[in-house]
């Protein structure tokens, strides 16, 4: 299908061209979003639509309307009198000759010639420009209104901290499973998800649907399922691989900076955690919570400079996580330790919170785990390093992590982890991927750290103008953004595509779809995959 | 040859008597034998071939500044005057009046006016539905409709010659449409002129 739409009549680099529609191409069928190519005299180039208008060659015509109810009258004048325009702004360009079509699409520095012609662009273009399925490549969808094979460089993709964004039940969550095994099956990184609401190990819902597969359903050697609610899991069917307890002794100041406001902590109480971490150690949180109200409390209080008030409030926020059922005193297993050794070996790893799915659980195991993990990953980089020893570093690490805004907030984004992991790039080979339906809640700083950003419907402004900061051709986007459909449509830029595009995510939950993410028939997949680990 | 020649004859409406560049007139050779308003006629020599559009007629008495007076007073029809006074025949004329739009010349068909007007008593000859069409193939002649002084107005002989020619081709609505669409750029500027034509072409 290379249909030709029609001709450049104005524009500029800057704002984009103006295309006068043919009259034989209905206004109706422009779908903002549409990838389209301009076949200027000596170069061809990219774009996307994203506007579409109405025009009249003569304003009478809107005063007097002619009387259209007559087909041939209206007939007539589609396309002369009346004329729809589209807008599109190319983003790449290839040169005609055999040089440039070597070097591939580049990023426009000029406009298409006067009257150049604009069609819909072909399959061979989407490949020209995304590339088609390899060994680092992966089928993420087709753009809007294409049967084509849109293609992700993963290896590419991981290689920053990510984001996923969209309102409630746009596809997010669906998107990011096809992601993850993406990121499975093309790049050498692996993935560690902490999956609030248990939808990445085992099996996840779906509106108005049975339950779809997962990750471990579909993979089983390459991912690991642990749990902070055994009983949960095992309820709901899921073989886990590991259960995560947290100790009281296991949690550091830096926890409870990030649980703030979930925990309701005045700005004091938080910095009184500081120093009843110099006073008792290790074992601090456990030691607070069991001071007496007694004289000798009040004079260690006193002591610390901690105000009594502000100390009832830290000591509510401290029972509270102590009373979560997976922290204990003294914990059998080394959870990070667990987690580390499946990470090493290649295996990807979900953690389930099963019903543990309040805000305050989420951040504290999330923020925890992460940095203790960080920490190793940080040791051992800079050992590798300092010995020159490429093979001591580490697996690079996506961590996936749901509510973003929790975590990154401009609030604490400063002083967790996760805001650390996003302004180091991947200094330590640790990426996030980042799943949010409030991207405005997020740290602006944090936001423009992000290398590819796929976004879902959104209708918030705000949050609209925090995911697009900093873009080229912002409003473009923008519009383009917010007419995508309410489900299983997104737009992807940022540093792993060569330009903006809209997409339908490839579909997920079938038969079929299971067996199009799974090469070859099932035994060769084992097969494939025990070879790996030789 | 000779059958060629038939064919020509059997098309044969008339003869120039006037001329100029950018029109001509042309008596008929039977009285009412008019060529319609806005159908295309030619006229020419091996030279070139002329091409025009019937942009208005008259049958008039042969003697300028005799008028024909009432007979049928006593008659039951009109066929019955002419039947008792078999002379009127011969002191009435009909002739045409066509603008040219253009020509022919080494078998190549120009949307434009010829170098030369026609010459005094050439044949004029009504195209064939053939060369209409090939005429059609371009509206640039729509344009000297358009800017031509004319006793008819624009409108009517614009939507005569397009009824016309739309009746040679094969699809005529599809002719018309595209006709329209050109009318439509050509009078972008003058929407009721555009109307006024398309309300007589409409299909
Ligand atoms: N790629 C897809 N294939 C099949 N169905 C899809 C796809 N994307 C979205 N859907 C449909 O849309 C529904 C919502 O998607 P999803 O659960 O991913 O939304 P979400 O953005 O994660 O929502 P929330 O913010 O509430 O978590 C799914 O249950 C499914 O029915
Ligand atoms: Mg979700």
């Amino acid at each position: 299908m290379n249909e030709r739409l029609g001709i450049v009549v104005s524009g500029s680099l800057t704002k984009g061209v103006e295309v006068k529609l043919d009259s034989s191409a209905s206004i109706e069928d422009m779908v903002v979003g549409r990838f389209v190519t301009i076949e200027g005299q000596k170069r061809r180039f990219f774009g996307m639509i994203n506007d579409v208008s109405l025009g009249v060659i003569d304003q009478k015509l809107t005063v007097t309307p002619p009387d259209t109810a007559d087909p041939f009258i209206a007939e007539v004048l589609a396309g002369t009198s009346t004329f729809g325009t589209l807008h599109v702004s190319p983003s790449l360009v290839i040169g005609g000759d055999a040089i440039a079509i070597l070097e591939g699409p580049q990023p426009v520095k000029t406009v298409p010639s006067h009257f150049s012609v604009v069609k819909l662009a072909t399959q061979q273009d989407v490949e020209l420009v995304f590339g088609t399925e390899d060994e680092k490549r992966f089928f993420i969808g087709n753009p809007l209104d294409m049967e084509v094979k849109l293609c992700l460089d993963l290896e590419e993709f991981v290689k920053r901290s990510n984001g996923i964004f969209g309102k409630s039940g746009t596809g997010k969550t669906f998107l990011t499973r096809i992601l993850l095994i993406g990121m499975l099956q093309k790049s050498q990184a692996v993935n560690l998800v902490f999956d609030m609401h248990n939808e990445y190990g085992w099996a996840g819902t779906r509106e108005g649907g049975p339950p779809v597969k997962a990750l471990k359903q579909l993979f089983q050697s390459r991912v690991a399922v642990f749990t902070l609610d055994e009983e949960n899991s095992r309820h709901r069917g899921v073989s886990t691989d590991g259960v995560v307890r947290i100790g009281h002794d296991e949690i550091e100041p830096e926890d409870i900076v990030s649980l703030r406001q979930t925990l309701n902590l005045t700005e004091p109480a938080v910095e009184a955690v500081y120093q009843v971490h110099r006073k008792f150690g290790k074992n601090w949180l456990q030691n607070t919570l069991d001071l007496k109200d007694s004289e000798e409390g009040r004079e260690l209080l006193k002591e610390l400079n901690i105000h009594e008030s502000t100390f009832q409030n830290l000591r509510r926020g401290l029972a509270t996580i102590r009373r979560l059922p997976f922290t204990e005193p003294n914990p059998p297993t080394n959870a990070v330790k667990a987690i580390l050794e499946h990470l090493d070996r290649g295996t990807n790893v979900v953690l389930e919170f099963g019903r543990y799915r309040d805000i305050t659980a989420y951040i504290l195991v999330a923020n925890m785990l992460s940095r203790r993990i960080y920490t190793q990953y940080q040791s051992r980089m800079e050992k590798a390093t300092a010995t020159a020893k490429d093979n001591l570093k580490p697996r690079p690490l996506v961590i996936t992590i749901e509510e973003a805004h929790k975590f990154l907030n401009p609030e604490v984004a400063s002083q967790t982890i996760f805001g650390t992991i996003a302004r180091e790039m991947r200094k330590y080979n640790v990426t996030l991927l980042v799943i949010d339906q409030r991207p405005s809640g997020i740290d602006s700083e944090v936001m423009s750290q992000l290398g590819t950003k796929i976004t879902c419907l959104m209708d918030n402004d705000r949050d609209i103008d925090s995911v697009l900061a900093g873009v080229s051709g912002r409003s473009e986007l923008k519009s383009v953004l917010a007419k995508l459909a309410a489900k299983q449509q997104a737009l992807i830029f940022g540093h792993a595509v060569p330009m903006p595009v809209a997409f339908q995510p490839r579909e997920y939950g079938s038969a079929e779809s299971y067996r199009d993410f799974i090469p070859g028939d099932k035994a060769e997949t084992e097969k494939d995959i025990e070879e790996l680990w030789e | 040859m000779v059958k060629e020649s038939k064919m020509a004859e059997m098309q044969r409406v008339g003869e120039v008597i006037e001329a100029s560049t950018t029109d001509f007139v042309a008596q008929c050779y039977e009285l009412y034998q008019i060529p319609p308003l806005g159908s295309l006629v030619k006229t020419g020599d091996l030279n070139a071939e002329l091409y025009a559009v019937v942009c208005n007629a008259a049958t008039t008495s042969l003697e300028p500044g005799r008028r024909p007076i009432a007979r049928g007073k006593d008659e039951t029809s009109e066929e019955e005057i002419y039947r008792s006074s078999p002379q009127l025949m011969k002191l009435l004329k009909s002739e045409f009046g066509a603008l040219v739009v253009g020509h022919k010349k080494d078998a190549k068909l120009y949307h434009h006016l010829p170098p030369q007007p026609a010459r005094i008593h050439s044949f004029v000859y009504q195209c064939t539905p053939a060369e209409v069409t090939e005429f059609g193939q371009s509206f640039d002649f729509l344009n000297i409709l358009l800017n031509a002084r004319l006793t008819v107005p624009t409108e009517e002989l614009v939507a005569a010659s397009l009824r016309q020619m739309s009746q040679a081709h094969q699809d005529p609505r599809v002719f018309l449409v595209a006709a329209g669409k050109e009318l439509a750029i050509l009078l972008s500027g003058n929407l009721n002129q555009l109307k006024a034509i398309l309300g007589r072409i409409r299909q």
